[in-house]
Order: C-alpha cells, then sequence, then structure tokens
C-alpha cells in the first residue's frame, strides 16, 4: 500500500493548470525527489497535500486516511509537515524558541497560560538536542532573524522535524545558499530524515543534490508528472531530457 | 550581522524578576507619604492606564494586531460600574471588577469573534467602527446611560469595609484607593507576565512573526487570536472599572475613538516591543498630558508633536530606547 498517494488532483488558477489530475504515490520510509522547471505544478502539490492550498479535485490518501479536507493542524497530527521555499520562521524568537514552540505545539501545550514556557525542562532539552543534530546548538539563544541563510535553512527544517512527522516535505532546502554550503546541509538533512525512517518529499533544482540523495525522482511538467524512476532512469529518459534538463545537460 | 543573543533564561526567573520589581513596588508603596495628594492621584491614573496598556499591548506588541478601538472595553469596565451602581445598588469595588470581568467577556467575545478574522488595517478599523457603536450608543440611549451628562459613581467599598465616608474624599483617592489600584496593578503585571511567557504567550509571538509558519506547526491562528482578544479586552475593562471611583462620572468620553488613541500613544511611548513599556508609556503619557494641558491650551498640539518627535527620534519608545542604550554600555564596558 502507498504511504501517500493522490488521486486526479487537480489545482487550477484561472487559465493555468498548476497541478493536472496528478496521480503521485510514495511508499513509506522512500526519499523521493519533484522536480521540474519553474511553474511545473512541484510547489503547488506540496501546497495541496500539505494543506496550504484545498484542491479543485481529487483526493489525498494518507496512511489509508483520506485527509483531503482536513484542517493543516489535522495533517500535522497525522504526520505531515513541511519546510519552506523561503525561509518561514519566528525571526523575533530564538533559534530554540522556534524548535521549542513545534514542541509545545505537538505536545497540545500552547494552549497553557499560566505555566511559564521555561518550566518545561522536558521541553527545552528535546528541543536542544534537535538543534544539536541541526549543529545549531551554539547559535540556540540568537534570534532567528539573525542567523545566517545555510543556517535559516536548517532551523527551517528543525521545525518540521521537531513535530515528530512521518512525511517531510522538504521544498527546495538549498535555495538561496551558496554552492559550498549545499552538500553539508543536505548531508545533515539527509542522515537525520534516514535515520528517523521518515518518508521525504523533496523539491530541489540543483541535480547533483538530486541524484545523490534520492530513493526515486517525479518529474513534473506543466501540471502533470512526466516521469518518475531512479535516479538512473530519470538521467537516461528522453522526454526528461528535453523538458526539464535541456539538450545540453550531459 | 544583526544577530542578537537573547536574555538567557536565568534573566527571566522569578528570583531575578523580583530583583526589579520589589524595589519598584516598595517604591509605589511609599510614594502616597512623600508625594502631595494631586500627584499621587495622577499616579493612579497612570497605573490604571498602565493596565489598559498591558492589555492592549497583548495585541499589539505579542500578536502583531494593531486595535483602534480599545476604548470600548475600557468604557464597557466603566459603565458596567455604572450600571451596578445606578441599577443594581451595588457598592463593593471587588463585585464592580467581577461584574466587569463577565461584561468584558460577553462584549469582547462577541467583537472578537468578528474582528480576528481579519489582520492589518481590517482589524483595526473594524475595531475602531465597533467601538463607535458602543459609543453611539452609549450618547444615544441616554436614558439608559446619562447620555452626555453621563452617570455619577459614588464612593465604593474597598474590600467590604465603607469608606472615604468619614474621611476627606482626596485623602481616600490618594491614599486607600491608591493602594487598592497599586494592589490591582501589581496582580495584572503579575497575571500578564505569567501569560506572555507561557507557551501560549509564545504562540502569539509566533503568530506575530509568521502566521504562516505558526499554522504549520499546528497553532490554530484564529482561536489563539480569539483569546488574546478576550485576555485584552477584561485587562481594559478591569482598568475601566478602576478609573470610575477616581473620575467619580461616566460619560460616553470613555467611549470616543480618540481614547483609544490615547492608548496606542501610550504604548507607543514606552515601546510597544517591551513587557515594561506600555506600563512606562502610561504613567509617563499621564504626566506628560497634565503638564500639556496645564501649559497650553493647545495641548493636542503639544502632544501631537511630542508623538511624531517620539516616532521619529526614539521608535522603540522609552524602554526600547533605555535597553538600546544599555546594551551598548554593556558592550563598551566589557571591552
Amino acid at each position: 500500500m502507498n504511504y501517500l498517494e493522490t488521486q486526479k488532483l487537480t489545482k487550477y488558477f484561472g487559465d493555468t493548470h498548476a497541478v493536472d489530475k496528478v496521480d503521485f504515490q510514495i511508499g513509506e520510509g522512500e526519499a523521493v525527489s519533484l522536480i521540474g522547471s519553474n511553474g511545473a505544478g512541484k510547489t503547488s502539490l506540496v501546497n495541496l497535500i500539505s494543506g496550504l492550498l484545498k484542491p479543485d479535485s481529487g483526493r489525498i490518501v494518507f496512511h489509508g486516511a483520506d485527509v483531503t479536507n482536513q484542517s493543516v493542524q489535522d495533517r500535522i497530527k497525522a504526520g505531515i509537515a513541511r519546510s519552506f521555499q523561503i525561509v518561514n520562521l519566528f525571526d523575533e524568537l530564538t533559534v530554540a524558541d522556534n524548535v521549542a514552540l513545534s514542541i509545545f505545539a505537538r505536545e497540545g501545550k500552547t494552549r497553557w497560560f499560566f505555566t511559564l514556557a521555561d518550566h518545561y525542562g522536558a521541553i527545552w532539552a528535546e528541543a536542544n538536542d534537535i538543534l544539536l543534530q541541526f549543529g545549531l546548538d551554539l547559535k540556540a539563544q540568537y534570534l532567528a532573524g539573525g542567523i545566517s541563510q545555510g543556517e535559516r535553512k536548517l532551523l527551517d527544517v528543525a521545525v518540521a522535524y521537531a513535530l515528530k512527522p512521518r512525511l517531510l516535505f522538504l521544498d527546495e532546502p538549498t535555495s538561496g545558499v551558496s554552492t559550498r554550503e549545499k552538500a553539508p546541509i543536505m548531508d545533515v538533512i539527509s542522515s537525520i530524515v534516514r535515520s528517523n525512517r521518515i518518508t521525504a518529499v523533496v523539491i530541489e533544482h540543483d541535480m547533483d543534490i538530486i541524484f545523490k540523495y534520492s530513493d526515486r525522482i517525479v518529474v513534473m511538467h506543466q501540471g502533470v508528472i512526466l516521469a518518475s524512476g531512479t535516479p538512473e532512469e530519470i538521467r537516461s529518459n528522453e522526454s526528461v531530457k528535453d523538458a526539464v534538463f535541456g539538450p545540453t545537460h550531459a | 550581522m544583526s544577530a542578537i543573543a537573547l536574555r538567557p533564561a536565568a534573566m527571566r526567573s522569578p528570583l531575578w524578576i523580583a530583583v526589579w520589581a520589589v524595589p519598584i513596588a516598595a517604591v509605589l508603596a511609599v510614594l502616597p507619604w512623600v508625594m502631595d495628594s494631586y500627584r499621587t492621584i495622577q499616579l493612579a491614573y497612570g497605573l490604571i492606564f498602565a493596565i489598559a496598556g498591558l492589555g492592549f499591548n497583548l495585541l499589539l506588541g505579542y500578536t502583531g494586531l494593531l486595535s483602534f478601538g480599545h476604548s470600548a472595553y475600557f468604557g464597557v469596565g466603566a459603565y458596567t460600574v455604572a450600571f451596578m451602581v445606578k441599577y443594581l445598588h451595588v457598592q463593593s469595588m471587588e463585585l464592580f471588577v467581577l461584574g466587569t470581568i463577565a461584561a468584558a467577556l460577553l462584549v469582547t467575545a462577541v467583537f472578537g469573534y468578528v474582528c480576528v478574522r481579519y489582520t492589518r488595517i481590517f482589524f483595526s478599523i473594524l475595531t475602531l467602527a465597533l467601538s463607535q457603536v458602543l459609543w453611539s450608543l452609549a450618547f444615544k440611549f441616554f436614558w439608559v446611560t446619562g447620555g452626555t451628562d453621563g452617570l455619577r459613581v459614588p464612593t465604593p467599598k474597598l474590600l467590604g469595609v465603607v469608606t472615604g465616608e468619614s474621611e476627606d474624599k482626596i485623602h481616600f483617592l490618594s491614599h486607600g484607593y491608591y493602594y487598592y489600584v497599586l494592589a490591582v496593578f501589581i496582580v495584572a503585571v503579575a497575571v500578564m507576565w505569567l501569560v506572555v511567557h507561557s507557551p501560549f504567550g509564545k504562540a502569539l509571538q509566533a503568530i506575530r512573526d509568521n502566521e504562516t509558519r505558526a499554522r504549520f506547526v499546528g497553532i490554530r491562528i484564529r482561536r489563539y487570536r480569539f483569546l488574546a482578544f478576550l485576555l485584552s479586552g477584561v485587562f481594559t475593562a478591569i482598568a475601566g472599572a478602576l478609573w470610575v471611583p477616581l473620575n467619580g462620572l461616566v460619560t460616553p468620553d470613555a467611549l470616543v475613538w480618540t481614547f483609544s488613541g490615547e492608548i496606542v500613544f501610550m504604548s507607543v511611548l514606552g515601546g510597544f516591543r517591551n513587557f515594561t513599556g506600555p506600563i512606562v508609556g502610561a504613567v509617563v503619557y499621564n504626566y506628560l498630558k497634565d503638564f500639556a494641558v496645564g501649559f497650553t491650551v493647545y495641548w493636542q498640539t503639544l502632544m501631537g508633536v511630542v508623538l511624531v518627535v517620539l516616532v521619529m527620534t526614539l521608535p522603540t519608545g522609552i524602554v526600547g530606547t533605555a535597553k538600546l542604550l544599555a546594551a551598548t554600555a554593556r558592550r563598551r564596558f566589557a571591552r
């Protein structure tokens, strides 16, 4: 059984078919990359599955349950989390606060008025542990708005990871960082995702990263899935070469 | 790089807070014995507005919602007291406060249900419009509210004790009532401090910083905004109730939109990005206004100039600027 599957999932923006009757499947524990040129519908597909957008038609089935009409919060409870293409953080909170807030929300403690947040020792310990895994522990007391772009990208993923997801969407986790920083960032993310057996879907433009870290690659073009296969299969797929890589790609 | 290390948790510990708060509370307790009655009453007004400022700032500073209608909740508190006196013949200040909390919950629940669906200018305009609805009701239903003549409120009983009858009213207001206000102020500060440093307070700050991300960590945005709105309204209404015995009269002026502007002014003056900003802002504003009124008949113009200068020169307010200067001084000494 597929861990996640979409059935004829559709989203139009006026005349633009952002996602056009897409049947997308992913197995448990897979690391899938979603690629395609700008406007192919990758982010729209992730937005639909994560609940940021409502589909015009179609179904989303996660772990055997129909989540199509569930709220974002219910999808998070079911185990779906995401990071964002443009980093979305709580810039005026500390790095530690950003991660701890995910844990507070996960544990249903954000409704509590009359207990100091500082008094939840176990939550702060878990937050520090997560920051350690992401190599951000030394920045724990810095404001999230004041750390480097690479660190912000990592923190963005750490905030999603703190929700203990079973399915994690990573929307361009290395966009906007230097080429030198990309591999170390992906090494950290990949190691955490694989060691925790989290099913992951990565949207990425950097082909070296995609081929290195993916079990399977799904190619989107103009709102539909053009191809799906192992990195080697995709590399040798002629229609993908023409539509995505272009004629000059080796 | 603009990286700024925040205060370590130790600096937010109750012991550390006590190091600051106890001496300040002690000074506030001694002041009625060293200041004249007029200044003490002015300080009582300042403390009352500080409670309103704390409530207002839960929305602006911590949730990112600018309300231009907080006079509505202040007025609800004031009119609740006046109605309880007129129609229920209640004299107890404690019952006034309890009645005010109930009335404020009712009104803020209705207003909040409408307002928290929107943000930014739409939220601000809605709060302003709704406050004006209450003002017009108070203005037009004069057979209930007394219209522009208002409703007179006699000296209340504090803690079940009839006061003010055997003593001079000014002495009562500048001593007995001042201490009552001070006690409520201390409780209000403690409660609000707890709220903004609780997981709930963190969630509000997260919503303020990034609504989309807050949704995607599982926070139900509208629900949290609604709760913040309720708390904010209740604090402001309690301030309104405490204000009545000092003023002795409740008129529609307590509900008018310009008073909402004054609450905004107080928070900007003190610094809305700091917990203590609205407190300092409210007390300073009250003295500033008192000075301006005595200085010139064009006192509104003077206050306007002050606001413009303030925004241009101290955008983080008095407390924000003081903290910035202290941080700079600390860095220089550390070298």
